[in-house]
């Protein structure tokens, strides 16, 4: 036995020259500097590509995509509008990660929250003095968001349903909810537009007076920041952030610990929805002022790589949202200066994403040589 | 370490947000007497790639080229707040013009207008200007109507040489026509288009299959395989995609398309094909902006402008002398002679509609009774796009029939 043994692993070592090693004791300063010397190499690539396939100067490409995503201070704020609307989703689909439920109904559960307020601010808009339209909006939406992100949790936690499938079907229901009312309820009939809703009395508007804040945005920018330090502690410091790292770890071990897994699946993942509710109401009571299908516009997608590439970290996700939102707030000043189509912008930012995603793996492991010595004195 | 660098990066993203807020104001808006370096903004929903924004997008670089001002050009920009602030980043980058191309678009364009009163905005088949009364924003459409009403008397010949050469029956003749939602602006389409059949081929039919989309190319396709199996033996459209036209193609039978030819695909079955040239109105709308001169809150193009175009004819699908007869109605269109809702050639529920009140004032109204508001009907005809200029006809006239009218 033990002779076949040593045979076979030194056949397979002398097969492959290299093998992998998980890596332990990396320093937080290596770590970063592999970090942003993969972003420099992606820049690299792309500016060959951006030479070979357009002719055009790669610094000039960066410097406008720069200019488009900062150029002018209300550049900023949209830039941190957009930020927060995608930091909020990810908060959102976090707690879900780390428990290992894989909800990929953000998209969905976002829309719900948004249709809710939609469905408060069109309904009692004129009915209902305007603090309590306010007050039903915030309810209203968190409540929708929270109830489509419950009932895949439910069915995982009574029936062990497979969640990935359940919530990504969630999210085609919730479109379709949507492209309904927006029928319903369009300005004239068919057109399947609902016009911005109260422009009249603002009421169920979710905005600072345009005396203190100009863009519009400040009140998002807030609530997104409070929301993630919130998200943050817990995480990180709360007996149920606790519980919903051990159920993510090992179901089994949660419950020899004690912890009522149903519970806290169900539990986690009204949060969830909740905070995609909160996603949609800042879309539609603090941003559009009306809903269409597309008012998501693939955040909930999205959030999932930002949480990922944050390790679920919600100070860090701050940091990959704001790389995804400024690549692609960008990106769109590329197609317009350079009058080149959109997917090319989109081709660059998959490279420098593809490069950050790739040196997590360097972080993580280091590649060795498998050194003849060693094969020889086995 | 790594909270502290985490927790500084949340301080810094608080930071740049107040900074941002004391932050410079933006540069005030061009003013429109700055001829030099007029520039104009557009706004579009999608890129080249899309048939509808093609048509505008080759508009506007042929406008701006004639007129010698620096055009930007903005595409797949939502119907979200990301229109405003795109239109509101145009203004900072010096536009005296701002134009978006898509229906969505519009309250955002309001917003934008409301908050720079020296730019010009306008809008393309929007239909709030008359309501909102800024003096600087503007709604803009044309009289597609007529177009769609000489291609269905290209059509009527068609049906008539199929019914001489003893192809079909009279009773046989039936048009399928492919449509988005059932708004308006497609029912005003399909309709004046059958009127125009009708007028050269009098026991023509229809039967309209919607498909909830304005460009699903798979759904086009499928609703007009449909609709050939119902028997319809020939095929127009109101959505977006190739779908409609190759089926024709494939099936072999005649297509009248819409929004530009689809000859090379289609050379077998194109007959003809109506769309809407923008270069004059935003040729109009640039220099009124320009010299500080007054748009018009409504504007419709019309054969008369250059805005309603017909493709040449197919002479290999068209029936003989399809384009001597389009010329002939034109002239009569154009000079008032015949009116394309002329209520003596159409009915409902089998009467003459003497008095119609329609959905003019758009209002996000929760209660469907109260749409109606203006009349339309006068010297027997339906007034169409005159008191706004997106369409405004939603009659379902005899003769037409809905297939499904869910979307």
């Amino acid at each position: 036995m033990t002779t076949t043994k040593t045979v076979t692993k030194e056949a397979s070592s002398r097969e492959k020259p290299f093998h992998i090693v998980k890596r332990t004791d990396m320093p937080t300063w290596k770590s970063w500097m592999i970090r942003i010397l993969s972003v420099l190499a992606s820049l690299i690539v792309c500016a060959i590509i951006i030479v070979a396939v357009t002719g055009e100067n790669p610094f000039a490409i960066y410097g406008t995509m720069f200019k488009g995503a900062v150029g002018t201070a209300r550049r900023v704020w949209v830039l941190l509008q957009e930020v927060a609307m995608l930091l909020c989703v990810s908060l959102a689909v976090t707690p879900a990660f780390k428990m290992r439920f894989w909800n990929i109904g953000a998209e969905g559960q976002v829309l719900m929250g948004g249709l809710g307020a939609t469905a408060v601010m069109l309904l009692f808009g004129h009915k209902l003095p305007a603090p309590l339209v306010l007050i039903l909006v915030i309810v209203v939406s968190i409540l929708c968001g929270a109830i489509w992100g419950v009932i895949p949790a439910v069915f995982k936690a009574f029936w062990n349903t497979n969640e990935t499938l359940f919530t990504l079907m969630m999210n085609y229901i919730a479109i379709q909810i949507v492209s309904y009312f927006t029928y319903v309820w369009s300005s004239n009939k068919g057109n399947n537009v609902i016009n911005t809703i109260n422009t009249d009395n603002h009421a169920g508007w979710l905005n600072l007076p345009q005396s203190v804040d100009k863009y519009g945005y400040l009140l998002n920018i807030i609530i997104v920041a409070v929301l993630t330090v919130l998200m943050y502690f817990y995480l990180n410091r709360s007996k149920q952030g606790y519980e919903i790292a051990v159920v993510g770890e090992s179901i089994n071990t949660a419950r020899y610990a004690g912890i009522n897994v149903k519970k806290v699946i169900i539990r986690t993942m009204l949060i969830s929805g909740a905070l995609c509710g909160v996603a949609g109401m800042l879309l539609v009571s603090g941003t559009d002022h009306t809903i269409t299908p597309n008012t998501a516009a693939g955040r909930g997608f999205t959030a999932i790589m930002v949480s990922w590439l944050a390790k679920f970290n919600p100070l860090f996700m701050v940091l990959t949202s704001l790389l995804l939102v400024f690549m692609q707030q960008g990106a769109k000043e590329i197609s317009t200066v350079f009058g080149l189509n959109d997917s090319f912008s989109e081709i660059i930012a998959g490279i420098i994403i593809f490069f950050i995603i790739g040196s997590e793996f360097f972080i993580n492991y280091s590649i060795k040589r498998t050194r003849a010595k060693e094969v020889e004195s086995k | 370490m790594k909270k502290i660098i985490a927790l500084l990066l949340v301080a810094l993203f608080v930071c740049g947000a107040l900074a941002a807020c004391g932050g410079s104001q933006s540069k005030d808006a061009a003013t429109a007497d700055q001829k030099k370096d007029f520039k104009a903004g557009f706004i579009f929903l999608h890129d080249e790639n899309s048939t509808y924004d093609l048509n505008f997008i080759n508009a506007a670089k042929a406008a701006c080229e004639k007129l010698g001002v620096e055009c930007i050009l903005k595409t797949n920009i939502d119907e979200s707040n990301a229109c405003k602030e795109t239109a509101l980043d145009l203004v900072d980058q010096g536009c005296g013009f701002v134009f978006a191309d898509s229906f969505g678009h519009e309250s955002y364009m309001i917003e934008a207008a409301k908050a720079n009163p020296k730019v010009q905005f306008s809008h393309a088949t929007g239909t709030m200007a008359h309501t909102e009364k800024l003096d600087n924003y503007h709604n803009a459409f044309a009289s597609i109507y007529e177009g769609r009403y000489l291609a269905g008397v290209a059509a009527g010949l068609k049906l008539n040489e199929m019914i001489e050469s003893g192809k079909i029956t009279a009773e046989q003749a039936k048009i399928g026509y492919v449509g988005a939602y059932t708004y308006a602006e497609v029912v005003s389409g399909y309709t004046s288009f059958f009127l125009g059949a009708r007028s050269i081929c009098p026991s023509a039919t229809m039967e309209v299959q919607f498909t909830g989309s304005w460009y699903d190319e798979t759904a086009e396709k499928e609703a007009a395989t449909t609709l050939i199996k119902n028997g319809c033996v020939l095929i127009s459209q109101h959505a977006d995609s190739m779908g409609a036209p190759t089926a024709c193609e494939d099936a072999g039978v005649p297509d009248v398309s819409y929004n530009g030819s689809t000859l090379s695909s289609c050379p077998n079955t194109f007959i003809v094909s109506s769309r809407i040239d923008w270069t004059p109105y935003f040729e109009y709308a640039i220099k009124a902006a320009m010299n500080g001169d007054k748009i018009d809150t409504d504007w419709t193009g019309t054969l008369g402008t250059k805005s309603v175009v017909l493709t040449e004819v197919n002479e290999k699908a068209a029936a003989k002398d399809t384009q001597a007869k389009i010329d002939e109605v034109k002239a009569k269109l154009e000079s008032g002679e015949i009116h394309v809702f002329d209520t003596k050639t159409f009915t409902v529920n089998g009467e003459a509609l003497t008095s119609y009140k329609a959905d003019v004032d758009t209002d996000t109204e929760t209660d469907p009774a109260k749409k109606g508001d203006t009349e339309v009907i006068s010297d027997g005809y339906f007034h169409e796009s005159e008191n706004r200029s997106a369409p405004y006809f939603d009659v379902r006239i005899d003769g037409i029939t809905l297939l499904n009218e869910k979307f």
